[in-house]
């Protein structure tokens, strides 16, 4: 187990330079020199620019201002913000679990919905409800969610008046975040309603983020199912008499989500990328509308820290999916 | 085709046909293509959306961006307000919606189309050199692979518009060096299961070049997976287009993209459905209808289906 760990990590460092190396360049490949850019409308003297290149240290060689970047990211340095002059990484933390919230939120919901549906439709092969239940799922596969998001703000928002357009909580209600999760620090903040006005914030957007990862869950979900319930041990059992309902969650349910648990772990990107678009529509103030807020204002070194954190998130979640994979079955760490 | 269907042809056809023929490989891909009736309406389905992208200029209308200023905002005809001129209503400035979406038919599917086949044809090249010369060739594209597929593919392409600029031909550049990595990967693992196969063996020792090798001999064989994977590719550049679109990185206003469409229909969220509900739904009908087709390409031609 040890040697296939030390395989696994061995295999992510080429990766790990290679992102750094793709994050640096992206900011130096955009045409226009970064200090007029920054210098805004205004423009800066001879002197001044020198001042700047040279703190920036862009007067550097190329590789050595690679690996002050590089040593920069060891210590956790993304650079500052060319806008709010904060660091990028401070910025990202405390914006950060806002994302962790809805993610964790959003992949609940494609868990508790994708797998029974995906087991009910394997189980009916062929009836109404296995037809229904793929129908579903490849229109939720194919769905642009930022159109779902307006969909569902259209009918459940301002149709019906049921759920909030947008944040995280009602204005009504302010306190000192400790956790960071809207749903714990309202719930610690012992104010009356603040946990049902968060929510009834989080509804929509987890609906909409939890989609498409509910869709390619339950497919998922439904062909594992339909191949252990041809297997010999399944036919074993029910032939032992076992109660079918024992046979289906018991026998076949537990192999069946091995793979399952493989493709749920693939889902972060997913659900980093369904964020950006997510908390765009929602104004839900995470990582991903962070991004795309940087990216309007051309501030660079907060797209470029966001990018290279959000890398890093999907590599160090495919890592944990890829171990846990190892331990669940033996077959993989032993191969090669 | 349809003369095998008809109960009188089919005898005829019979008698015809020796028994034990084989079927041609095409007729046989297309017999089981056809079996799956999700496919079929989805096949049916781009081609009606293929009709519309080429005839646009004639069938739509209106002018795509011709605005008309005495009509901002009407519902469409079936509901009270609507103007018998304007069948699915106008947008905020006065545009004809209708006419906007065949036009966006034509950008959506010149987007899909255009991505899959540069990210193809240089993916099959590099997958190709990587699964052929093996060796440090080999290990230098696959782990720049590894990188680029590190990052979710819309992550990936808004961080290439931000160095590009916004705009539809940098955001299917964008989309296109996102989907790469897939053929790249895809093409090496057939080329390397290829690769020790006695007719390439044979070739090789009748003196054929690596070109010939490459791309005479081994290519052909190896582009089941490719064709399935290019069909659910421009499915998913629609989709990430309009993602881009809506974003505001991608197509620019005016133009009639479906995600330009809606980013510029956001406001309206609470007074004007149609303005948001009909560029959607082309989206999504039109992705649902390549993913159908890929799922029927995929059954059709993997021969592990075929009994």
């Amino acid at each position: 187990m040890l040697g296939f760990l030390f395989r696994r990590l061995g295999d992510i460092i080429p990766t790990f330079f290679g992102v750094t190396l793709l994050v640096f360049f992206l900011i130096r490949l955009i045409p226009g020199d970064p200090i007029l850019m920054l210098a805004g409308e205004r423009g800066v003297d001879a002197a001044r620019y020198a001042e700047l290149q040279a703190q920036y240290g862009f007067d550097q060689p190329i590789i050595v201002q690679y690996f002050d970047y590089l040593m920069g990211v060891f210590q956790g340095d993304l650079g500052k913000s060319f806008v709010t002059k904060k660091p990028v990484l401070d910025e990202f933390l405390t914006l950060f679990p806002a994302t962790v919230e809805l993610s964790i939120m959003g992949i609940l919901f494609a868990v508790i919905l994708g797998v029974p549906f995906g087991v009910l439709a394997a189980i009916n092969r062929g009836k109404w409800i296995d037809h229904l239940t793929m129908s579903v799922s490849l229109t939720g596969y194919s769905m642009p969610i930022f159109w779902w998001a307006l969909l569902l703000i259209m009918f459940f928002s301002t149709t019906l008046g049921w759920t909030p357009v947008s944040g995280r909580i009602s204005v009504m209600y302010f306190f000192e975040p400790v956790t960071g999760f809207m749903l714990i620090d309202s719930l610690l903040s012992g104010e009356k309603g603040a946990f049902t006005s968060a929510l009834s914030h989080m509804i929509l957007p987890t609906v909409a983020l939890g989609t498409i990862p509910m869709a390619v869950i339950a497919r998922m979900t439904r062909s594992s199912m339909l191949e252990v319930l041809g297997e010999e041990y399944i036919r074993v059992a029910r032939a032992k008499g076992l109660a079918p309902i024992r046979v289906i969650m018991v026998h076949a349910l537990r192999n069946a989500l091995i793979p399952v648990i493989t493709v749920i772990g693939l889902q972060v990107g997913v659900l980093l990328a369904g964020a950006i678009l997510t908390e765009t529509i929602f104004s839900w103030p995470g990582i991903g509308k962070w991004i795309i807020e940087a990216m309007n204002r051309r501030d660079y070194p907060t797209i470029q820290g966001g990018i290279l954190m959000i890398a890093f998130l999907v590599m160090g979640v495919n890592l944990i999916v890829d171990l846990l994979y190892g331990i669940v079955n033996p077959r993989i760490r032993h191969k090669r | 085709m349809s003369e095998n269907t008809t109960p009188s042809a089919a005898p005829a056809a019979n008698v015809a046909e020796p028994i034990g023929a084989p079927p041609s490989p095409l007729r046989e891909t297309w017999d089981y293509f056809r079996k799956n009736r999700g496919a079929y309406v989805g096949l049916m389905v781009i081609a009606f959306i293929l009709f519309l992208a080429l005839t646009a200029q004639w069938i739509a209308p209106f002018d795509p961006i011709a605005q008309d200023r005495t009509a901002f905002l009407k519902p469409p005809v079936w509901m009270e307000g609507g103007d018998p001129r304007y069948l699915l209503g106008t947008d905020a400035v006065g545009r004809d919606i209708l006419s906007r979406l065949i036009h966006g038919a034509q950008l959506s599917v010149s987007i899909g189309v255009f991505v899959v086949i540069l990210s193809m044809i240089s993916g099959i090249c590099l997958g190709m050199v990587a699964g052929y010369f093996r060796g440090w060739v080999e290990v230098c594209i696959m782990r720049l692979m590894d990188i680029m597929l590190a990052l979710p593919s819309l992550i990936m392409a808004l961080a290439i518009v931000a160095i590009l600029g916004p705009g539809l031909e940098n955001a299917m550049l964008a989309i296109a060096i996102v989907q790469l990595p897939h053929y790249v990967r895809l093409t090496r693992a057939s080329v390397v299961s290829e690769l020790n196969k006695e007719y390439v063996i044979a070739s090789q020792i009748a003196g054929a070049g690596h070109m010939r090798q490459m791309f005479v001999n081994i290519l052909p064989n190896c582009m089941a997976p490719l064709i399935v994977q290019g069909t659910l590719g421009i499915s998913s550049a629609i989709l990430d287009a309009a993602a881009l679109g809506f974003l505001g990185l991608g197509a620019q206003p005016p133009l009639p993209e479906w995600g330009t469409m809606l980013s510029e229909a956001r406001e309206f969220v609470g007074s004007a459905w149609w303005v948001i509900t009909f560029p959607g739904l082309c989206i999504l009908v039109t992705v649902l209808a390549f993913n159908l087709m890929g799922d029927g390409l995929r059954d059709a031609l993997d021969p592990k289906m075929k009994r």
